[in-house]
């Protein structure tokens, strides 16, 4: 469903993912693990048509999202890892505009909402402006959004930063449900290895841009000889803290970046 | 289509939601209006020109206008800030639409602000020499909405952050309005700054408006209306291509 080969991506001298190949077949929940800054938000961006990769090459269901870039979005559904709300609306006019972009019709786009609003425990504050809702709640309403229409493959960027243990399982919950019931494919991204251990089939680490290890949950740690996926993934990308960057000279290349309209 | 719709849509509940702003944004159209156009009255009279009040009214619904036209399509900064512009950019919608459904929802907003001012105008004295001829200014103030909402877009599509901003405000949208003949008649003016208000689009529409607007014995038209006409929908058409080719080329 997913086909990534040879896939790279530079900023500037920033090597963000280098060569990184895998597949994600249909129907498979697909976790894509590693460090802050490893490169999984970039490959995400870059299979969603936001990003045009350096090198390589990309299929989603068969089509290339650099070139058949409205057909592609037709097939997937997305939960970014930052907010994507429009805080001036309601929470409810945003899942209608988002009803109304994915084509999905009144009468489904009404009920589904109405579901969904109920199950996230969104609805006795659907007609409040977005930005009175708290963190966890505007990432509730991120996820419902994101299940109103049913997509082939789903993306998900780390859904549950943010969210209480409740909230959490809620979700997961319904990931597999839908990929059972619906045979939706989902790639997702998380820090909670517990959470990746439990929902996905397959997993693939990343870090510093490269893929370290992909298989089943069990042979990684069987590859690694540990316990747990934790210990594992300690294994494969060391013990040292990462940060994205935000140095100085970090903002200065921002700066210069600014009127590029980021085609460096 | 309907993704059009529901874009314009956004626009104007969010528009009408922000009423703080509505009335913040009238505060500097009613001091040129009141201040300038009271101020530099006695002066513009005794040159024999007749009212400035009359005549830099125009002038002022032009200006609000164009800055609200402008900040609109400079939303998408806005919008990349606060993320909602990924969720309309991985939409399944050609992006085409998306670029028309903002852009004719911040023109929308651009018009009403610019009723809303002549309103206030008229409140405070401009008469037009024919109010059947309102009608005619609306529809140079939509021509002069569409096309800086669609440079706005253009510029917001090009800017990777607010840093820019200021820049714009500055060295761009400041000089449209003072280049513009907005604020002084562009009858007499010394040859260079001729050929540089002739190359500002905002001139034509503020001349367009002043032609309708105006009684002709006070002011003659320095273009033509119908020129005026021409080169805000030519310009305008070109605009609306380069905003439409920018947005498309977004990446975040």
């Amino acid at each position: 469903m997913i086909r990534v080969r040879n896939l790279s991506k530079t900023f500037g001298s920033f090597t963000a993912v280098n060569d990184v190949s895998f597949d994600v077949e249909e129907g498979e929940i697909f976790a894509f693990l590693g460090p802050n800054g490893a490169g999984k938000t970039t490959t995400i961006k870059m299979l969603t048509t936001l990003l045009k990769p350096t090198s390589g090459s990309m299929e989603l269901d068969g089509l290339d999202p650099r070139v058949e870039q409205n057909e592609a979005r037709k097939r997937f559904g997305i939960v970014f890892q930052d907010p994507s709300l429009d805080g001036d609306l309601t929470a409810w006019e945003n899942m209608e505009i988002h009803g109304v972009l994915y084509h999905v019709p009144r009468k489904v786009r009404r009920k589904r909402s109405e579901e969904l609003l109920k199950l996230f425990e969104l609805w006795e504050r659907r007609n409040d402006q977005v930005k009175k809702f708290s963190g966890g709640m505007k990432r509730r309403l991120e996820i419902a959004r994101g299940f109103l229409h049913t997509p082939r493959i789903l993306f998900l960027d780390e859904p549950t930063l943010g969210l209480d243990p409740q909230s959490r399982n809620q979700l997961w919950n319904h990931v597999k449900k839908v990929n059972e019931a619906e045979k939706v494919t989902v790639f997702l991204t998380t820090h909670y290895m517990d959470e990746a251990d439990r929902v996905a089939h397959r997993i693939g680490v990343i870090d510093h841009g490269k893929l370290v290890a992909q298989g089943t949950p069990k042979a990684i740690k069987e590859q690694t000889g540990t316990e747990s996926l934790e210990e594992a993934f300690l294994k494969l990308t060391g013990a040292t803290i990462r940060d994205e960057g935000a140095d100085s000279a970090d903002a200065m290349r921002q700066f210069a970046k600014m009127w590029s309209g980021g085609r460096r | 289509m309907s993704a059009i719709y529901i874009l314009w849509l956004r626009e104007l509940k969010r528009y009408t939601r922000s009423r703080a702003q509505i009335v913040a944004s009238l505060g500097q159209p009613m001091l040129y209006l009141l201040v300038l156009g009271f101020g530099l009255g006695p002066v513009f009279q005794r040159a024999g020109n007749g009212s400035y009040f009359q005549f830099v009214a125009p002038g002022v619904i032009g200006m609000s206008v164009l800055f609200s036209s402008i900040f609109s399509g400079l939303g998408i900064l806005w919008d990349r800030q606060f993320g909602f512009l990924k969720e309309t950019l991985v939409a399944p919608v050609p992006r085409i639409q998306i670029m028309i459904g903002r852009t004719l929802g911040g023109s929308t907003v651009a018009v009403i602000q610019g009723l809303l001012v002549t309103a206030v105008c008229v409140i405070a004295g401009f008469r037009p020499a024919n109010f059947l001829t309102i009608p005619l200014a609306l529809g140079f103030m939509v021509l002069i909405a569409l096309l800086f909402a669609a440079l706005g877009v253009a510029i917001g599509s090009s800017l990777r952050d607010m840093q820019g901003f200021q820049l714009i405000m500055n060295f761009l949208v400041m000089p449209i309005y003072f280049l513009s003949g907005a604020l002084f008649p562009l009858n007499d003016v010394h040859k260079v700054l001729k050929v540089i208000t002739s190359l500002d689009p905002l001139s034509y529409g503020i001349d367009g408006m002043r032609s309708v607007l105006l009684n002709k014995q006070v002011f003659q038209s320095v273009f033509g209306p119908f020129n005026d006409l021409l080169v805000l929908a030519a310009a305008g058409s070109i605009l609306l291509v380069f905003g439409a080719y920018r947005f498309s080329k977004i990446e975040i």
